[in-house]
């Protein structure tokens, strides 16, 4: 599945990385911790998670995950936006918690 | 690659938006020499992690790597409080980092262990009161 299919099938806000969107998605990552989820998250994941600063988009290019989900609708500020769109990362928004927000990747894989 | 490529970076203190700047630069230098994913996945997350305790305990320093053909070594050297206890630093969940760091999601205890974890080689000189030098390595496996 694509990021593109995931936000189409969910109907999540792109926030940035539109250029991003045809890369596909090869499991699913939780982490708030950006010193854990550096080393962790894998290579092509969706990372959901509720950390929304600059710092999260470094992680999320180091780690070579393919999007990032912004879970419980956090906002990010204009700089983390800007980051994400310069960085090509898909930023999505979800208005569901972590767990969930997980769990409706899975099932949109799945279906 | 018979010459080696070297870079050099200063890391800004207590500038979280700009740290891995210096590692984003060695990872797009790596795609385009065409090294192996996983060589650049484990330099850029190595160096990284150096970046940001650079950032968190230093107020910045310097960076060097070198590119060689075998391996890429990256040596960072700062001029900082220094490290007291290196065998505790590099126990995995100990951290002097302070809450607004923890906020941003830094901070777990889990800088040295990473950088350990993810090269072959890595050496720390720390004195207290003048600064630290960490030497990491990461072999290019040969095809």
């Amino acid at each position: 599945m694509t990021v593109r299919e995931l936000t189409e099938k969910t109907g999540w806000a792109v926030l940035a990385g539109q250029d991003a969107l045809s890369r596909e998605i090869d499991g699913i990552y939780c982490c708030d911790m950006l010193s854990i989820a550096m080393g962790r998250a894998p290579a092509d994941s969706a990372w959901v998670t509720v950390m929304a600063n600059v710092n999260t988009l470094a992680v999320a290019v180091l780690a070579d995950v393919a999007c990032v989900i912004l879970a419980e609708n956090v906002r990010p500020d204009d700089a983390t936006v800007a980051k994400a769109q310069e960085q090509n990362v898909a930023l999505l928004q979800s208005g569901m918690p972590v767990y969930e927000t997980a769990r409706r990747v899975e099932s949109a894989r799945d279906h | 690659m018979s010459q080696k490529i070297i870079m050099n970076f200063t890391v800004p203190g207590d500038d979280f938006t700009r740290a891995g700047e210096a590692s984003s630069a060695v990872k797009r230098a790596l795609k385009q020499l065409g090294l192996n994913s996983d060589v650049i996945r484990r330099v850029a997350i190595a160096m990284y992690e150096g970046e940001i305790n650079m950032v968190i305990h230093a107020n910045g320093g310097e960076i060097v790597v070198e590119i060689g053909s075998d391996d890429v070594q990256m040596i960072l050297t700062d001029h900082g409080p220094g490290i007291q206890d290196i065998a505790l630093a590099m126990r995995e969940g100990y951290s002097t980092a302070p809450d607004e760091v923890r906020n941003l999601g830094f901070g777990a205890g889990m800088g040295l262990p990473n950088m350990k974890k993810y090269t072959d080689e890595m050496t720390i000189d720390s004195i207290v009161g003048q600064g630290t030098t960490v030497r990491m390595v990461v072999r290019v496996p040969q095809s």
